[in-house]
C-alpha cells in the first residue's frame, strides 16, 4: 500500500475510506498534495468534500487506507505546529465573550508549552496574523460582535498565527462578503510566497480562483475529477456588469460540474459509476 | 473590626476568600462550554458522598471529593460520547445522587439537620484543618484555571481546532470536570452543595455583562466571587443570617446591578453591527436586475464602519441611506 507514496508529498491519502454511522461516505480516495500546491476540493453538498479534509486532519476516523502528513502516518503524526486548520464557521458563539486577539492567540498553542507565558515571538505572530486579515482595529473587540465575514477572517488569522506549512480550510468562503473574500485571498497570497501548501474546500471559489492551481471534484464520496482548474470556475467572475444579480447567483458555477447526489451503494461495494 | 478577634470568624473569612476565588475560576470554563448547571449536578452527586462519609464514620469531605470526582468524570464521559439523551442521563445521575444521599443519611442514623450543614453550608463551624484543606485545594484549582487558561480556553472555544493544534482535548475536558468536582466539595462548607453552582455561575454571568474578552471575564468573575463571599460572611455576622445564602444573594444583587449596564452596551454594539449574510439561495424574489444610479451626495464611502445599516444583497452589501438601499458600484452608488 505504501508503494506509490511520493517522497515529498505534504499530504497523501492511499485508498482512503470513511464510514459514518455504518454508511460509506468516502471510498477509494487516492490523493497526493505536493509542497507549494494550492488544491481546491469542490463538489456538491453531501459529496464528501468536507469529510475528506476532516479525515486528513484526524477529525473523522478512516476505516481503511492510510493518511500521511509530511510523510508521517496520521496516528503517529505529532508535528501539528506545521498544520493550520480553519474549520467550518461555528455560528453558535461560546458562553463567554472572547476577543479577536484571544481567539487568534489559540493558533500559537501548538508552539507553546502549558503554564509558560506567551513569548515575544508568539505575540508578534498573533499581531501579524490579525493584520494579515485586516482586523487590527478590532483586535480587542468581542468576536461575537463581528459580522460573519469578519468572524471567518478571525478563524483564518488563528490558523495563520501558527505560521503553518500546510493550511487546510473547510469552506472558508461560505456566506462571506466580497470584501472579506478579497482580504482572505490577499492573506493566502502572502503565505504562498513563503512556500506553504494550501488545501481548501469550497462551494464557489470567488476571488480565490486565480490562486488555485489544481482542483479535485468530489462526487458521491469519490474523486470524480483531479486536474487543472476547470474553465467553468475560473470564468465565473464577470468584471463589471449591470445586468448582474440574482439569476446567476442561484445557478452557481458548480452547476457546470457533476453535482449528482445519488444514494450510496447499499452494499458498500466498489461499484461502477456512470 | 472587633469580630476579627474571634477565631471562627477569621476561619470563615479565609474559607470564603478562597472559595470565592476558585468557584468562579472553574465556573468560567463551565459557562463557556454551556455547562452552567454542571456544578449543580456535581453538587447533587456529592450529597451521596457526604452521606457515605456519615455512614462509614470517615470524613464526609473526603468521601464527598471522591464521589464528586467520579460523578463529574461520568458526566463528562456521557457528554463526550453522548448522542441525544445526554441530558436525560445527567438528570438520572443528579436525582440518584440526592436520593442516595438522603437514604444513606437515614441509614447512618443521622438527622436531616446534619445533612443540612452540607446542603446549605456552615462556614462558622469550619475547623482549622478544614480551612487548610479548603485553601490547598482552592490554590490548586486556581493555579490550573489561570495557568492553563490558553489551553482550556482553546479546547472549550473550538474543540476541532484544538485537536488539530495537537492538544489532548479529552484530557483537558476531564481536567475541567475534576476541577469542578473539587471546587464543589471545597465550597460545600461555605455555601453548601445546593448553592455552590450559584457561586460558580453568577459571578461569571455578572462579569460578562460588561466584558469583551475571556481573560477579563475570568479575572472579573474571580474578583466578584471573592467580594461576594467576603461580603456575605461579614453581612451574615452582623445580621445573624445564613452565610451561604447571604453570599449567593449578594452575588445575585451584583448581577441585577450589572445587567442594565450590559443591556445598554449590547444595544450599542448591535446597532453598529452589520447583518449576517444570508446564503445566496435566500435572495428574495422579485428584486429586478435594473440599474439606477443614485444622485445623492455621499460624504463617506459606505463600509461596515460607516454606521449605516448594512443589508447583504446577493454578492455585495447594500447600505441603507436616507431610506434607500445603496450599493457601491465603481465610482457611484446604485439604488437597489
Amino acid at each position: 500500500m505504501l508503494v506509490n507514496q511520493p517522497p515529498g508529498a505534504v499530504l497523501s491519502v492511499r485508498d482512503g475510506a470513511v464510514e459514518l454511522g455504518g454508511r460509506p461516505v468516502l471510498r477509494g480516495i487516492d490523493l497526493d498534495v505536493g509542497p507549494g500546491e494550492v488544491l481546491a476540493v469542490l463538489g456538491a453538498n453531501g459529496s464528501g468534500k468536507s469529510t475528506l479534509v476532516r479525515s486528513t486532519m484526524g477529525l473523522v476516523p478512516t476505516c481503511r487506507g492510510e493518511v500521511r502528513l509530511f510523510g508521517t502516518s496520521l496516528p503517529r503524526f505529532r508535528d501539528w505546529r506545521r498544520v493550520g486548520f480553519v474549520p467550518q464557521r461555528v455560528t453558535a458563539g461560546s458562553g463567554v465573550p472572547a476577543s479577536v486577539r484571544e481567539v487568534v492567540a489559540s493558533g500559537r498553542l501548538s508552539r507553546r508549552r502549558p503554564f509558560l507565558p506567551a513569548r515575544r515571538a508568539d505575540r508578534d505572530a498573533v499581531e501579524d496574523a490579525i493584520a494579515a486579515v485586516d482586523l487590527s482595529g478590532k483586535a480587542r473587540d468581542s468576536v461575537s460582535t463581528l459580522s460573519g465575514g469578519q468572524q471567518q477572517r478571525v478563524l483564518i488569522a488563528r490558523a495563520l498565527a501558527g505560521v503553518p506549512d500546510l493550511l487546510v480550510l473547510d469552506e472558508p468562503t461560505a456566506g462571506v462578503d466580497v470584501e472579506s473574500q478579497e482580504t482572505f485571498a490577499a492573506a493566502l497570497r502572502a503565505i504562498l510566497l513563503r512556500g506553504a501548501t494550501v488545501v481548501l474546500v469550497a462551494h464557489e471559489l470567488g476571488p480565490l480562483h486565480e490562486l488555485v492551481d489544481r482542483t479535485v471534484v468530489m462526487r458521491d464520496g469519490r474523486i470524480a475529477y483531479d486536474g487543472p482548474p476547470l474553465a467553468a470556475f475560473t470564468d465565473a467572475e464577470p468584471a463589471h456588469r449591470h445586468d448582474h444579480h440574482h439569476d446567476d447567483l442561484t445557478r452557481s458555477a458548480s452547476a457546470h460540474h457533476p453535482t449528482v447526489t445519488a444514494p450510496l451503494d447499499p452494499t458498500g461495494a466498489q461499484g461502477e459509476h456512470r | 473590626m472587633s469580630l476579627l478577634t474571634y477565631d471562627f470568624v477569621v476561619r470563615a473569612l479565609v474559607g470564603a476568600l478562597f472559595t470565592g476565588l476558585a468557584a468562579p475560576a472553574v465556573g468560567t470554563y463551565l459557562v463557556q462550554r454551556r455547562l452552567a448547571l454542571m456544578g449543580d449536578g456535581v453538587g447533587h452527586i456529592a450529597v451521596t458522598g457526604v452521606a457515605l462519609g456519615l455512614l462509614t464514620g470517615t470524613s464526609p469531605t473526603l468521601t464527598a471529593v471522591a464521589v464528586a470526582v467520579v460523578g463529574a468524570v461520568v458526566i463528562e464521559l456521557v457528554r463526550a460520547g453522548g448522542r441525544t439523551s445526554g441530558d436525560v442521563a445527567l438528570a438520572l445521575l443528579f436525582y440518584g445522587g440526592i436520593a442516595g444521599g438522603v437514604l444513606l443519611t437515614g441509614l447512618a442514623g443521622q438527622s436531616a439537620a446534619t445533612l443540612n450543614t452540607y446542603l446549605f453550608g456552615s462556614i462558622t463551624t469550619i475547623s482549622g484543618a478544614d480551612v487548610w484543606v479548603t485553601v490547598g485545594l482552592a490554590v490548586v484549582v486556581v493555579t490550573l484555571a489561570v495557568g492553563l487558561a490558553p489551553q482550556l480556553f482553546a479546547v472549550a472555544h473550538d474543540q476541532e481546532f484544538a485537536r488539530v493544534a495537537g492538544l489532548d482535548v479529552r484530557v483537558y475536558n476531564l481536567l475541567v470536570s475534576v476541577m469542578a468536582a473539587v471546587t464543589v466539595t471545597v465550597a460545600m462548607r461555605t455555601v453548601g452543595l445546593l448553592l455552590v453552582s450559584a457561586l460558580m455561575v453568577v459571578p461569571v454571568a455578572t462579569a460578562q455583562q460588561v466584558t469583551r474578552a475571556f481573560r477579563t471575564t475570568l479575572t472579573a468573575a474571580m474578583a466578584i466571587g471573592m467580594v461576594a463571599s467576603l461580603g456575605g460572611v461579614a453581612v451574615s455576622a452582623y445580621v445573624d443570617a445564613a452565610p451561604g445564602a447571604t453570599i449567593v444573594l449578594l452575588a445575585l444583587a451584583g448581577f441585577v446591578a450589572a445587567y442594565p449596564l450590559g443591556a445598554w452596551m449590547r444595544r450599542r454594539q448591535r446597532l453598529a453591527r452589520p447583518f449576517t449574510e444570508p446564503q445566496p439561495e435566500s435572495v428574495p424574489p422579485g428584486v429586478g436586475p435594473g440599474h439606477t444610479a443614485v444622485p445623492e451626495e455621499h460624504v463617506h464611502e459606505h463600509s461596515p464602519e460607516c454606521g449605516h445599516p448594512a443589508v447583504p444583497h446577493g454578492d455585495h452589501v447594500d447600505y441603507v441611506h436616507h431610506g434607500h438601499r445603496h450599493a457601491p458600484h465603481g465610482s457611484h452608488y446604485d439604488e437597489h
